[in-house]
């Protein structure tokens, strides 16, 4: 079922190994019997921000906490900012800022203090008031984090990871659970580091998230990187920028399409279906959809929907998988 | 960066501090119940006049003999009402006349009966005439240190130490584990000793108040001597609480939850509260269990407490329960530092 294709890899790194952000090679983790990263091959450039895209289960937090230090990989090498964790663990924590799935902060504390704390940590960083007003925070100071919102809590366990004023910045699934208004404001969040030239690596399972907010992003799958690029030529890699889906209706008619008649219209790169509806991959719209049309009346159907949109990162994962993301 | 209170320490102690204070239920537990405790136990427990024994007389010249001691309170009555009495427990015992003299019916195996029983036959050979063979006279001593409260409230001291130190960091340790913060701080380069330590300095410090608080109000209230130097009662307090947070941490090191943690706290805590001595001595127990119960750390600490408070003891003649408690600080904590499960 899963094609594991190997995309063009986005930019190619120009500088040395030792000078980029993150450099993974030939990673590998097992717990018990199950590999949950099965040789991952990744170099982020300083001042990027990078995206691990995947459905749950596919090994993107288990990739970050080993890049985080958190996890040791049963083989391969990891190095950030040109250290390994084995020789420089110290000098490390003090360089990354880390923003974890699940943290809950104690409830009785207040925003302030426990950014004193998380302050008090690192030799340099940035004042915790700061970092309150980078988070947006600043109405919230004296309250306890027991009263903040969902996207509060995530807003703050993120000025938690800045205080430090990290080179490198690791964000694990930050708007998980959140309403759409709570993500975009933590996108907007997001958008000013980026433009502050801070390297980011973030996981996703949001494929609008990964196309907004990353510079290259790299789509797993049990394990593995199945795809790598910018979001433009990993869409491209689709082979056009729309989809067109329609539906035939009844099942008897439904054997009446002739797929190889489809792929054959000009301007048409790839066709499949999924739960009864066709999905074909178009350059461009406005020649194609007459054809399309066309090419239906010669087979005496007529499509009951018709509707296209541009093309998204879910199609790449569908077209590399033939699962949704969302499936799982 | 350079002030105190920038410092990691220093935060995460305050930390802990504020995190104590803003939960009520854990201030009761440990400033006020202790307290309660000592209040019941010292009502329940205070010494009362010697109490005067009910006994029945079957003549009314063996009632007036009986009656004449201010031990006594004697009834007339007939044979078969008295052996109702005896058996109902109202009267300790019957004397019953008889053409030899008198006799009595009583139990043998209650001591407040063989008691009415000396008594008795005192009154009623007084009366018929015995002179005292030796002169005797009384001088009646009422001593603070050798009544029931005194020796309960080190008792009570060392459960509550014991108690605000494994549940002090038991449950906060498990918590942040559970809660996934013990993994966030480890992302983070704060020192882990600096997270341990920053337990005990907010446990010596609470130790403080939690002591001061209950002694004194035992001072003011029972009036409990305190015999012993104050400075190395302290000492005996600190050393306590850290062998005590020693075990809290070892119960700790590896639980996921709080439910797990719990269970392990009553495990370690129960043996202790039943075999320790706070109650009643721990010499009690069978010579068969002795090992064992001396080895308790809060069997050590009771006895310690006890020798400084009311015997005024000092360190160098208290060096086995020290001895005791010193290992209890060390082992646990290195096996601690050892497995503990930082994520």
């Amino acid at each position: 079922m899963s094609s594991h294709i190997q995309v063009l890899s986005g930019t190619p790194p120009k500088s040395a190994p030792s000078d980029s952000a993150l450099s993974l090679s030939g990673v590998r983790k097992a717990f018990a019997d199950v590999v949950a990263v099965d040789g991952i091959d990744l170099e982020v450039e300083r001042g990027e921000c990078f995206g691990l895209l995947g459905p749950n289960g596919a090994g993107k937090t288990t990739t970050i906490e080993i890049c985080e230090g958190l996890t040791t990989p049963d083989a391969g090498g990891v190095k950030l900012l040109g250290l390994s964790w084995q020789t420089s663990a110290a000098e490390l924590r003090q360089r990354i800022g880390v923003q974890l799935q699940e943290t809950q902060f104690p409830e009785k504390l207040t925003v302030e203090e426990i950014l004193r704390l998380f302050r008090s940590f690192f030799r340099r960083g940035t004042a915790a008031e700061e970092t309150i007003g980078m988070a947006q925070l600043e109405e919230k100071r004296r309250a306890r984090i027991g009263t903040l919102s969902g996207g509060q809590k995530q807003r703050l366990a993120m000025a938690c990871a800045l205080v430090g004023d990290p080179d490198l910045l690791f964000l694990d699934e930050p708007t998980t659970g959140l309403d759409p208004q709570a993500r975009r404001h933590l996108w907007d969040l997001v958008d000013q580091l980026r433009s502050a030239g801070r390297t980011i690596i973030l996981t996703t399972h949001y494929m609008d998230e990964a196309e907004r907010l990353c510079d290259r992003v790299a789509i797993m799958d049990h394990g593995r990187i199945i795809a790598l690029g910018t979001p433009q030529q990993l869409i491209a890699s689709v082979g056009g920028d729309h989809v067109v889906e329609f539906a035939v209706g009844t099942d008897a008619r439904k054997e009446a399409v002739d797929a190889r008649l489809l792929t054959a219209i000009p301007g048409v790169r790839a066709h499949r279906v999924d739960a009864g509806l066709h999905q074909l991959s178009v350059v461009e719209l406005h020649t194609t959809v007459p054809r399309i049309f066309s090419t239906l009346a010669e087979m005496g159907l007529k499509p009951s929907e018709f509707r296209t949109h541009s093309a998204t990162l879910e199609d790449v994962f569908v077209g590399l998988t033939g699962r949704n993301l969302r499936d799982e | 960066m350079s002030s105190l209170t920038d410092s990691s320490l220093y935060q995460l102690t305050s930390t802990r501090f504020r995190l104590f204070f803003r939960e009520p239920e854990a201030m009761f537990w440990i400033f006020v119940f202790p307290i309660l405790l000592a209040v019941g136990l010292g009502i329940a427990f205070r010494n009362r006049p010697a109490d005067v024994l009910q006994v029945g007389a079957t003549s009314t010249q063996l009632t007036q003999a009986l009656n004449g001691d201010k031990g006594l309170a004697a009834a007339a009555m007939g044979e078969g009402e008295g052996a109702h009495e005896l058996a109902t427990g109202r009267i300790l015992l019957l004397a019953i006349r008889n053409d030899e003299g008198v006799a009595y019916k009583y139990d043998d195996t209650n001591p407040d009966a063989r008691l009415a029983r000396l008594l008795a036959d005192r009154a009623i050979q007084k009366a018929a005439g015995q002179k005292e063979a030796l002169q005797s006279s009384n001088n009646l001593v009422h001593e603070t240190g050798a009544r029931y409260i005194d020796f309960v409230v080190p008792g009570l001291l060392g459960m509550n130490l014991m108690g605000s130190a494994i549940w002090g960091l038991g449950f906060s340790i498990v918590e942040a584990r559970q809660k996934k913060l013990l993994k966030r701080f480890v992302a983070s380069p704060m020192p882990r000793w600096e997270y341990l330590a920053s337990y005990i300095l907010s446990r010596l410090v609470l130790l403080v108040i939690e002591v001061i608080a209950f002694l004194g109000f035992s001072k003011l209230v029972f009036g409990v001597p305190f015999r012993g130097s104050l400075w190395e009662l302290g000492l005996l307090c600190v050393l306590t609480s850290l062998s005590l947070s020693s075990l809290g941490l070892l119960i700790a090191s590896r639980a996921k939850t709080i439910e797990a943690v719990s269970g392990l706290m009553n495990l370690a805590m129960l043996p202790m509260w039943i075999l320790s001595g706070i109650f009643f001595s721990a010499t009690r127990f069978p010579k068969l269990i002795q090992p064992i119960v001396q080895a308790l750390p809060l069997t050590a600490a009771i006895e310690a407490l006890r020798g400084n408070m009311l015997q005024g003891m000092s360190l160098s003649q208290l060096g086995a329960p020290m001895a005791v408690l010193a290992a209890w600080l060390v082992v646990p904590f290195v096996i601690s530092l050892w497995i503990f499960r930082w994520r």
